[in-house]
């Protein structure tokens, strides 16, 4: 093993350019790899990061009626809010949002949608609420980009809308939208549209009430309160969880057709590199090698190469990843034209394991690949491959 | 009276398959050679002498007969104890050098020398040796490419000559060299063969190598048509 090792340092030494080409290939495997996965996983991350600053803040108390797949369920969930939070609404740790059913009319088509009232000043979430504090005789409203595609609406436009308040009395009024948002959490705007919390409990003759409470903070442990339940980041969250869960097999699969395709690469080269090296094996032979030998040799090749590749990799991807980590992929094109939650700007997430577990499989791919052509033409008759005789 | 004789053949036959039938390529040779020689199997192409050559290298095996090389019958060897005689026996050269195209002239003469594990101070005094014989102690660090043919040749000589083998065979060592060259490497060989009394078998055609031979085996369709000793 000792002179195979010291041939196959000398051999891949000697080979000069020919080596460092296989080795950039290869690490640029490593690399691609290694950034593609984390880009997955950070699309993971980001799916919860985003639910998080748009939507659940650090975790929600839900009127006991309320269900967001059910709006018929809205007219039943609100409630005056609890003396308990007061005063964390009070200094801005918690945000009241009252939501109920409603009608829009853009171009005279009539579109159910949902009103959600919020304070304009609240901090917690990422929304543009300071959108809506603004001095006008109409009502101002905030949509999202999707929403104002569906309705067709634009900043500045005028939309008539329709609700039941609390004693079923129909009313209507025109909005103005001050603001468009751009949000890849889906249902945190898929037809929604964000008013001052003032305005719709008073358009809902429902003063002083709410359907839920945002918190600004993650708490260990928060008291019940009757008519309320407690929602946790956790909770809130499982539904991405398990989505992650599912996410990862088809993740799996991706990741091993990227581990074939480098294996292709490095198969391709192993072969065309021993079948083009038939004389020097035939001469290895012919010096005292023997099959065994000359496989050993060839498969200690192809693992260094690998080992050549990660150190490679290590001097330029370790740069390129940290980089990327912290600027991310943003998509060359409008990621909201692809209907489905993804942010404008990818940040990759790696972990040690993703590192290391890529590393140690393309070491034993590539070795494996190294091992299976060498054992083939290792097999041919020395006097043929000292002629480089076989095809 | 000692027995000198390193490599006897016995009704040797070696047969090819082609196609379904046979192509024989050695029919019935009946040969020894002494410690020391200095022969050649001359012939034509396809007369068998690369055949027979390659088959008292270990590297083939009869189809039938027996072939003693110091000692050791070739037919009855496994791969691993083939590969040993050729490693710690034997030494090669080839028409066309067969060196190692990335290796420098000193990483081509060390190889055999360190499949026998050498220690690094036995092997430098050793090919330091080989290439003094070879006149190339100052191409060292160049490498075959950087190489005329005469020099790689001359590299091959010292490759095959560094462990002081029993016996070198050679392949039409000339086939690829100039008149000068051929009789310099001729001249090497012969200065070796005399100097450490290592057989040397040749494989060829070459006017300029049968003429310094001191035994001449003519082969014919496989058989051996003449055998002349100087």
């Amino acid at each position: 093993m000792k002179i195979a090792l010291k041939l196959a340092y000398r051999n891949l030494l000697g080979a000069g350019l020919r080596t460092w080409l296989n080795v950039i290939v290869l690490s640029f495997s490593f690399v691609i790899i290694i950034w593609m996965k984390g880009i997955i996983i950070g699309w993971d991350y980001q799916a919860k990061t985003d639910m998080t600053n748009w939507e659940i803040g650090g975790g929600q108390y839900w009127h006991e009626n309320y269900d967001p797949f059910d709006p018929f369920t809205f007219a039943e969930s609100h409630g005056t809010i609890p003396e308990p939070l007061k005063k964390e609404i009070a200094l801005g740790e918690t945000e009241p949002t009252l939501i109920v059913s409603g009608h829009i009319y853009p171009q005279g088509r009539m579109i159910p949608i949902t009103l959600v009232g919020i304070n304009p000043e609240q901090k917690i979430l990422k929304l543009p609420t300071h959108m809506l504090d603004t001095q006008i005789t109409t009502i101002p409203a905030i949509i999202g980009l999707s929403s104002s595609r569906n309705f067709k609406l634009g900043k500045g436009d005028n939309v008539s809308i329709r609700w039941r308040d609390v004693n079923g009395m129909f009313d209507a009024t025109e909005i103005l939208i001050t603001d468009v948002f751009n949000c890849n959490v889906p249902s945190v705007e898929n037809g929604k549209i964000f008013m001052p919390l003032k305005k719709l409990q008073e358009m809902v003759v429902m003063e002083n009430e709410a359907t839920i409470f945002t918190f600004k903070n993650e708490k260990t442990e928060r008291e019940a309160i009757e008519g309320w339940t407690l929602k946790t980041k956790e909770d809130l969250t499982k539904s991405v969880d398990d989505l992650i869960k599912t996410k990862n097999a088809g993740q799996s699969v991706l990741y091993a057709v990227l581990l074939f395709l480098a294996m292709l690469a490095i198969f391709d080269t192993q072969v065309l590199s021993i079948f083009r090296r038939q004389k020097e094996i035939g001469t290895y032979v012919a010096l005292g090698y023997t099959r065994r030998e000359v496989v050993v040799l060839f498969t200690v090749e192809g693992a260094m190469y690998s080992i050549l590749a990660a150190i490679t990799s290590a001097i330029y991807g370790i740069p390129f990843l940290i980089w990327q980590a912290n600027v991310g992929w943003t998509m060359p094109i409008d990621s909201s034209e692809f209907g489905m939650a993804i942010a404008q700007t990818l940040y990759p997430v790696y972990s040690a394991g993703l590192i290391i577990t890529t590393v140690v499989i393309i070491v034993i791919v590539t070795t494996v690949v190294s091992y299976w052509p060498a054992k083939k033409i290792a097999k041919m008759n020395p006097t043929e491959a000292l002629r480089g005789k076989i095809q | 009276m000692e027995n000198t004789s390193i490599i006897q053949t016995k009704e040797l036959v070696k047969k090819f398959p082609i196609g379904k039938s046979f192509f024989t390529a050695l029919n019935g040779i009946n040969l020894s050679f002494d410690k020391g020689e200095f022969a050649g199997l001359i012939g034509p192409s396809g007369s068998g002498k690369t055949t027979l050559l390659n088959i008292i290298g270990s590297l083939d095996t009869p189809t039938s007969g027996d072939v003693t090389v110091l000692g050791h019958s070739v037919g009855k060897l496994s791969a691993k104890q083939a590969a040993r005689l050729r490693k710690e026996q034997f030494g090669f050269i080839f028409q066309s050098y067969n060196l190692l195209a990335v290796h420098n002239v000193y990483e081509n003469v060390e190889f055999p020398l360190l499949l026998l594990k050498y220690n690094a101070n036995e092997r430098k005094k050793m090919i330091m040796d080989a290439l003094s014989w070879v006149g190339l102690t100052d191409k060292i660090k160049s490498k075959p490419p950087q190489l005329s043919g005469g020099e790689c040749q001359r590299v091959a000589i010292a490759r095959a000559m560094v462990k002081r083998p029993s016996l070198v065979l050679a392949d039409e060592p000339t086939a690829n060299l100039d008149a000068v060259n051929s009789h310099n490497i001729l001249q090497t060989m012969l200065k070796l063969n005399e100097e450490l009394k290592t057989t040397f078998l040749f494989a060829t055609h070459d006017e300029k190598v049968i003429n310094y031979l001191k035994r001449k085996i003519y082969l014919l369709d496989g058989k051996v048509d003449k055998d002349v000793i100087k």
